[in-house]
């Protein structure tokens, strides 16, 4: 069995929390639970991160950017792709749903829902500018590989809704 | 190389959705609307990450300093491995779809049971695309639905796109001598074992979308032992242009 269990180390999450993912700049890596450990090793930070999507073209820059935050905090440090457990969108952070929904980003609905939704054209995704639930799928791929495209037929605003993945 | 039998393993199922993921690259900024061109590209995208890490494991069992790019993009014609349905060329809409329905429904099915692989690596790796090749999935037998059951015109062109590209969707389910050796350890999967479900859930998906299951008995193969269908060299042409024109140039 492998844990889904974060190995951080306290001293570390504060610097974290400032590297951003590059296509979503509101989030951070450590809200979108991509960081699976941290820890330092004979003064060297050796880092874990696991992709939300196999072909992310976030995750190379999201391990640079770490090593850059690390750098400047005075760290020397590593950073390894895993695989293993894959990742899913309950890792989300509260806090990091809000900025998605802040930022203009459906946050992903319950595995069920979701399927619903993109399937059977359920109404369900509440719109990111008036809030109705009056919404429609446009496509089910969208700006980058982890979105969907919506649109509400209330206020009619198109927006992304962050798929979700189990 | 001391474990080829994996090595070939891993690059028969790669290949697969590199020659793919680079047909549906095609379609970028040429897809019939741009919904469409956004979800092929989205899909093509994808498929580039899981063959990375594909090709990631399988230069770590080749052992010799061999990369992913090298692998991806130095081998000759012979050397790929993709089944013949993948290279055929994107047509038209519906021959896109058709190709991606066809190939999609037996990589779901596929990497459902690489996730059982005894091997930790491709457990990791299969656990990953399944979840994307699910949509992949929705996204393709959504759409044979929407054609099949749309136009007139819809319906005939998807019709033509599955009864030309039906002489592939044999080759899917014959075994390499690679696939046996990795069957009988425990870590490959058994193609034949998928092919009895497999034509039955297409037909289900042919049969909402109202269109007739072809009945042709003679089928195309070849590509899992690298002989493969005219279209393949000009994919390579343009896949292999740069590393061929300007060796070992680097982004």
């Amino acid at each position: 069995m492998t844990t889904t269990e974060q190995n951080i180390d306290s001293k570390l999450i504060p610097i974290l929390e400032e590297v951003s993912d590059p296509e979503i700049p509101v989030l951070s890596i450590m809200d979108m639970g991509v960081v699976r450990s941290a820890v330092i090793v004979d003064g060297k930070v050796k880092v874990e991160i696991t992709p939300t999507y196999s072909g992310c073209p976030a995750m190379d820059v999201i391990g640079d950017d770490i090593k850059k935050a690390l750098k400047d905090a005075g760290y020397e440090s590593e950073v390894y792709l895993i695989l293993h457990p894959a990742w899913t969108t309950d890792w989300i952070t509260p806090r990091g749903r809000k900025a998605l929904e802040d930022y203009g980003i459906a946050a992903p609905l319950n595995a069920e829902a979701d399927k619903s939704v993109l399937l059977e054209g359920k109404r369900l995704v509440k719109c990111t500018n008036c809030g109705s639930r009056n919404t429609r799928l446009v496509s089910q791929f969208g700006s980058t590989a982890c979105k969907a495209q919506f649109q509400c037929e209330d206020c009619h605003e198109p927006f992304d809704y962050f798929k979700c993945l189990k | 190389m001391k474990n080829e039998n994996l090595y070939n393993y891993i690059l028969g199922i790669a290949d697969n959705s590199l020659i793919l993921g680079q047909r549906l690259g095609e379609l970028c900024g040429h897809g019939p609307n741009l919904e469409t061109d956004i979800a092929c590209t989205n899909i093509s995208l994808d498929l580039f990450g899981q063959v990375r890490s594909y090709f990631q494991y399988a230069g770590k069992i080749a052992g010799d300093g061999r990369t992913e790019d090298d692998i991806a993009m130095l081998r000759k014609e012979r050397d790929y491995k993709n089944v013949l349905l993948v290279e055929q060329p994107n047509t038209n809409f519906a021959h896109t779809i058709g190709r991606q329905f066809l190939f999609d429904a037996y990589h779901l099915a596929f990497l459902k049971e690489l996730q059982k692989s005894s091997d930790l690596t491709l457990s990791a790796i299969a656990n990953k695309c399944v979840k994307e090749v699910s949509y992949h999935e929705r996204f393709s037998s959504d759409w044979v639905r929407r054609l099949g059951d749309g136009t007139d015109e819809s319906h005939e062109k998807i019709q033509e796109a599955i009864n030309d590209l039906w002489i592939y969707t044999d080759e899917l389910f014959h075994q390499t001598d690679a696939d046996k050796a990795m069957v009988s350890e425990g870590i490959g999967v058994d193609v034949t074992a998928l092919k009895e479900a497999y034509y039955a859930y297409v037909k289900e998906v042919l049969e909402e979308a109202t269109l007739k299951v072809p009945e042709t008995k003679y089928f195309q193969k070849g590509g899992k032992q690298g002989v493969h269908t005219e279209h393949l060299g000009y994919i390579l042409a343009e896949l292999q242009y740069m590393q061929r024109a300007y060796p070992n140039m680097e982004w």
